[in-house]
């Protein structure tokens, strides 16, 4: 019962290759030296993080404002409910691996299956409500205008709440400004998709509606975005705006500097991934225990070392959501 | 393996306490998320808000229980625990360290020299 490898002849001579260093099997210890060394990968993306935010500290956004939704509440205002919600979740499945874990050391293959399926289900929720979020974040929600120097300006009416490109643009009806698709001119050119309004129509909207103000990214004192004046504002969308930001992507983000999109993608991404993974790993396993693989061996060790990837997938998402979601 | 079957007999009482323990220190992470005390945001503590701190050690503690009590951490040997534990917590010290004194140091240059980036 020592490993789920045969039996050599060659247990109780140190030199054979039957000693157990560390009193762990190989499997095992490998398994924990792969997690140290994904530990550091993540550290570095986190730490990098870290450096950037340090460097704008004062214009960095503001992951309340930013990950606000909640499924079929459309335009409630929801900081990071959802993503606690999420977090439950892959703790929750966390728990179920340990006691599949654990039902696996007393043998038992019927617990072993039921906490192990409720672990996969767990972390395939997971995932979906990742990719829900990014649908979120790519997708925008007010919309913003970004100047020459890559600074976004957002709108605020005068009691200080967000306004969206679409209750402030006077759309100009005789406009004739077309996408260029590879279909006209020349077949290896063509232009992205063109923002849904003209900085001119955004700009006249502005204009007219005396209540609008901008907001810059810069933070206050209390941590707030700072509000212009009036006449500031004015002048700010007259000679910096020069395009509008619907969204985010990897080159523009309309909550703030686009390195918070490219580091939420990345580290997100990522970690999604390592819990897609996961689940892959967690079913092919699931399949070994209902054919009674462990049952034959008579060692469920296969169980701990994948249980161990998963509990560290949900290690990593403890840090992630502390600094990207709280700090 | 032998000895493990012998203490593993009935672990389910303490894996349900580990987790009503990081449930609730989760919970109170996002209520104090929520919230924001005036008293924790304003006040700083080695160039950071006392909040960020709060964040920073209650994950550092659910890191702490999952590691040991999930991941059974507690139960390897001296050795793999160490070689495990001190490589990680001493790398990722050192890496954030000199990466936030860098971030801070750009940042103050972004601040204070000739350079306009707000236009």
């Amino acid at each position: 019962m020592e490993t789920t490898v045969t039996k050599t002849g060659t247990e109780d001579k140190i030199w054979g290759g039957g000693n157990q260093p560390l009193k762990v099997s190989y499997g095992k210890m490998m398994m924990w030296f792969f997690i140290l060394s994904d530990a550091l990968t993540f550290s570095g993306f986190l730490a990098s993080y870290g450096f950037s935010r340090f460097k704008f500290i004062d214009s960095w956004p503001i992951a309340d404002e930013v990950f606000n939704h909640f499924p079929f509440l459309h335009g409630v205002d929801a900081p990071m409910y959802y993503v606690a919600l999420m977090t439950f979740i892959l703790i929750f499945s966390s728990v179920t691996m340990v006691l599949a874990v654990d039902a696996g050391h007393r043998m038992q293959q019927k617990k072993v299956i039921f906490y192990m399926f409720l672990t996969i289900i767990g972390g395939a929720i997971f995932v979906g409500s990742q990719a829900w979020e990014w649908k979120n974040f790519i997708k925008g929600e007010y919309g913003a205008v970004e100047t020459k120097g890559g600074q976004i300006l957002q709108f605020v009416d005068g009691e200080g709440h967000r306004v969206g490109l679409k209750d402030i643009a006077i759309v100009d009806t005789h406009k004739d400004r077309a996408q260029h698709e590879r279909k006209n001119g020349i077949w290896f050119k063509k232009e992205a998709t063109l923002p849904t309004y003209t900085i001119e129509e955004i700009r006249n909207g502005f204009e007219k509606r005396k209540d609008l103000l901008i907001r810059t990214q810069t933070l206050t004192e209390k941590g707030q975005k700072t509000i212009l004046s009036r006449t500031e504002s004015l002048k700010r969308m007259q000679a910096d705006a020069i395009g509008i930001v619907e969204g985010a992507n990897l080159t523009h983000n309309e909550y703030g500097t686009p390195l918070f999109a490219n580091f939420f993608f990345f580290i997100t991404g990522f970690h999604g991934f390592h819990v897609f993974s996961g689940v892959v790993i967690n079913i092919i396993i699931f399949i070994n225990v209902i054919l009674g693989t462990y049952e034959r061996r008579k060692n469920y060790e296969m169980v701990e070392k994948v249980g161990l990837y998963w509990h560290f997938v949900d290690l990593v998402w403890v840090f992630v959501f502390t600094f990207f979601y709280l700090v | 393996m032998a000895h493990d079957t012998a203490h593993h007999e009935s672990n389910t009482g303490r894996i349900w306490k580990v987790f009503i323990l990081l449930s609730v220190v989760t919970i109170v992470e996002v209520i104090l998320g929520i919230i924001k005390p005036a008293f924790l945001v304003e006040t700083t503590l080695i160039s950071m808000k006392l909040l960020n701190w709060i964040f920073i050690i209650l994950t550092i503690y659910k890191a702490y229980y999952i590691t040991w009590a999930f991941m059974h951490m507690e139960g390897e040997t001296k050795g793999l625990r160490r070689s495990v534990v001190w490589t990680g917590v001493f790398l990722i010290c050192y890496l954030v360290f000199i990466l936030l004194t860098e971030g801070d140091y750009v940042f103050e240059v972004f601040k204070n020299g000739y350079v306009s980036w707000d236009f």
